[in-house]
């Protein structure tokens, strides 16, 4: 007999975001398919009964929450405490919770307290013979292990994008709030802030359509023997532009900006994507100036149609990886692209 | 202030390798997994080198690097890494599979890091990778933090700054390529790593000759670790099967791809 606890922090507005009516859905599944199983939900916040209303119709024997302005911040001391408490006032055994950076921050310490273990970045979880098991990647998404566990509780962080989101009509939900004290060996830290590029500068956007990897190819010389990082720069930012879609990069190109060759002024680390980097999730890719050996790849994991442009014709991308290789000039493509899109 | 910096890393794979999944005795494991040329991790080197870059500022600080993994396949990778900053290897002979689990992990490298005679955990940072390119849970390091009392963690750091009252200004990669800034009374903390700002260091023979001083005796007494993976079964590991038929486009004016990308791109 499991009892499933979902876990979930409230947004800024106090609502549930999406990731965690994609974790609530995901755990609704679950239940229905191990018998005998109970769903509780855990939240999170400096005020939880708007989200507890926003799930009222999710089915969830009790409804726990954590509240308090000391809950507002995504801060491991406070929130370790908090998932503390609502896995043993629950008496979880086995917790989902949303992939969230406020969960992944917290969740294994949060386990290592709890006695139990934890899978993350799972982008799956079902029963299998009435028993739970989780589909996650090892090796940066290179391969896929199905795996279950004897021990409880078994803490599971859910990526998103992975299941369909709860979507039941609001209504008005008990709430049993659970008291967590904060000792002042808690409150050492103190989130001040957030640091985002201005809304034209930002080149990462999660929740875009099309993600665009620029390779390190923009910077090389071209046809007439030099180099065009400015123009690569301009037809890039432009593309964005136009397109609103997410920018990755390749690790040899981010890796250029680092060593201090300003190549590509708005390209850092947290566009890469690969091997060393994010596995973002996208209706849509295309990459350009970049090759696609395994390392690279494993980037596009979870990019359901591919296309690319590229010089070379043997590309590690005409292997099987891309839907379609246009072997042409980066440059003269996407500057058309951007005329044409300009135009409509 | 000086600091005592304790960093935990472990080897993975040359991701240029191709990797394959076999099934030993023991579970999950790579094919050929002992002749796989290994690189320290990248997300550990980062922590290494933002740590080295930290005690430099801070007279008197000092480096652990503790790292659990094959006795052969350390010493191939300490050959290259000692002779990037300077540190003082603590050694566990255990695997550096991915399969591992976790929290057996943890327990080996927090119970090796409680044992580093003279660590002074008043003045202690704790580094790390904030994932692995093995697991790639992100799950270790908050794990040694609990077991070593440590609650104020910060996962996914970019930067470190610390502050002449002593306290430390953290910025945390967080949804949405933005970084959540906190500032932390001081030490003892525990710090997972993304990639920070700093460049890959050179090599420096002197500096490598320092650290093999101390690396070949480490390694010498690494402590042997067992790890059980208790209660985890894996059902299956596979590489991904899924091969796309590709279009290759190779007469196409570059003026009709643009059109064709385009309608591509605004289909839904």
């Amino acid at each position: 007999m499991e009892t499933i606890l979902v876990l979930a922090h409230t947004e800024a507005d106090g609502s549930l975001g999406k990731a965690a009516l994609e974790t609530l859905g995901a755990a609704k599944t679950l239940s229905a398919s191990l018998a005998g199983s109970t769903l509780v939900v855990g939240l999170i916040g400096t005020e939880v009964q708007a989200a507890a209303n926003q799930i009222a119709a999710a089915g969830a024997a009790r409804l726990l929450g954590v509240a308090g302005a000391e809950f507002a911040q995504p801060r491991y001391s406070s929130d370790v405490l908090a998932v503390e408490a609502l896995g043993k006032a629950a008496a979880a055994t086995i917790i989902l919770a949303p992939a969230t950076s406020r969960m992944n921050r917290v969740l294994a310490g949060a386990t290592q307290r709890l006695g139990g273990r934890i899978d993350t970045h799972a982008t799956g979880i079902a029963a299998a013979d009435g028993k739970p098991a989780v589909t996650r990647w090892y090796y940066r998404q290179r391969m896929e292990a199905v795996l279950s566990r004897t021990q409880r509780p078994w803490v599971v962080a859910l990526e998103s994008g992975c299941s369909a989101a709860f979507a039941g009509a609001a209504g008005q939900a008990a709430v049993e709030l659970v008291p967590v004290a904060l000792p002042a060996a808690h409150q050492r830290t103190t989130v001040t802030g957030i640091q985002a590029p201005s809304a034209d500068e930002q080149t990462i956007r999660p929740d875009a359509k099309l993600l665009f990897v620029a390779g390190a190819g923009w910077t090389k010389k071209q046809a007439d023997g030099q180099a065009h990082a400015a123009e690569a720069e301009q037809i890039i930012l432009g593309f964005l532009g136009q397109t609103k879609s997410s920018l990755g990069s390749t690790k040899s190109l981010v890796d250029l900006s680092g060593e201090g060759q300003q190549v590509l002024k708005f390209m850092s680390h947290l566009n890469q994507i690969g091997q060393t980097g994010a596995t973002p999730r996208h209706a849509k890719g295309l990459a350009t100036c970049c090759h696609g050996e395994e390392p690279h790849t494993v980037g596009w994991r979870f990019i359901n149609e591919r296309r690319a442009i590229n010089l070379n014709a043997a590309c590690s991308w005409a292997q099987g990886k891309a839907d379609v290789l246009y072997v042409a000039d980066a440059f003269a493509v996407m500057r058309k692209v951007n005329e044409l899109l300009a135009a409509k | 202030m000086p600091y005592h910096i304790v960093v935990c890393g472990s080897i993975v794979p040359d991701p240029l390798q191709t990797l394959e999944p076999v099934t030993s005795p023991t579970g999950p494991a790579l094919k050929n997994e002992l002749m796989l040329p290994a690189v320290l991790d990248p997300w550990a080197g980062h922590a290494l080198f933002e740590a080295a870059n930290l005690a430099k500022q801070h007279a008197g600080s000092k480096v652990w690097f503790v790292s659990m993994g094959p006795k052969a396949k350390l010493q191939q990778v300490m050959m290259t890494i000692a002779q990037k900053v300077p540190f003082e290897l603590v050694a566990i002979d255990g695997p550096s599979s991915g399969f591992t689990e976790a929290s057996e992990v943890a327990a080996a490298l927090a119970d090796a890091i409680q044992t580093i005679p003279g660590l002074d955990k008043a003045h202690l940072l704790v580094f790390g990778g904030w994932e692995s390119a093995s697991r790639g849970a992100g799950v270790t390091m908050q794990m040694i933090g609990e077991r070593l009392g440590l609650v104020d963690q910060f996962q996914g750091v970019d930067k470190l700054t610390v502050r002449a009252d002593g306290s430390l200004e953290i910025l945390e990669r967080i949804e949405g390529g933005k970084h959540q800034v906190s500032t932390c009374a001081g030490t003892p903390a525990l710090l997972g790593w993304a990639t920070g700002n700093l460049p890959e260091p050179p090599n420096n023979p002197q500096v490598g000759m320092l650290n093999m001083r101390t690396v070949m005796p480490a390694l010498q007494k690494a402590k042997p670790v067992k790890l059980a993976g208790e209660g985890l079964a894996f059902a299956s590991v596979s590489l991904p099967k899924q091969r796309r038929e590709t279009r290759i486009v190779k007469d196409m004016a570059p003026d009709d791809i643009a059109r064709e990308i385009v309608e591509w791109i605004k289909k839904d």
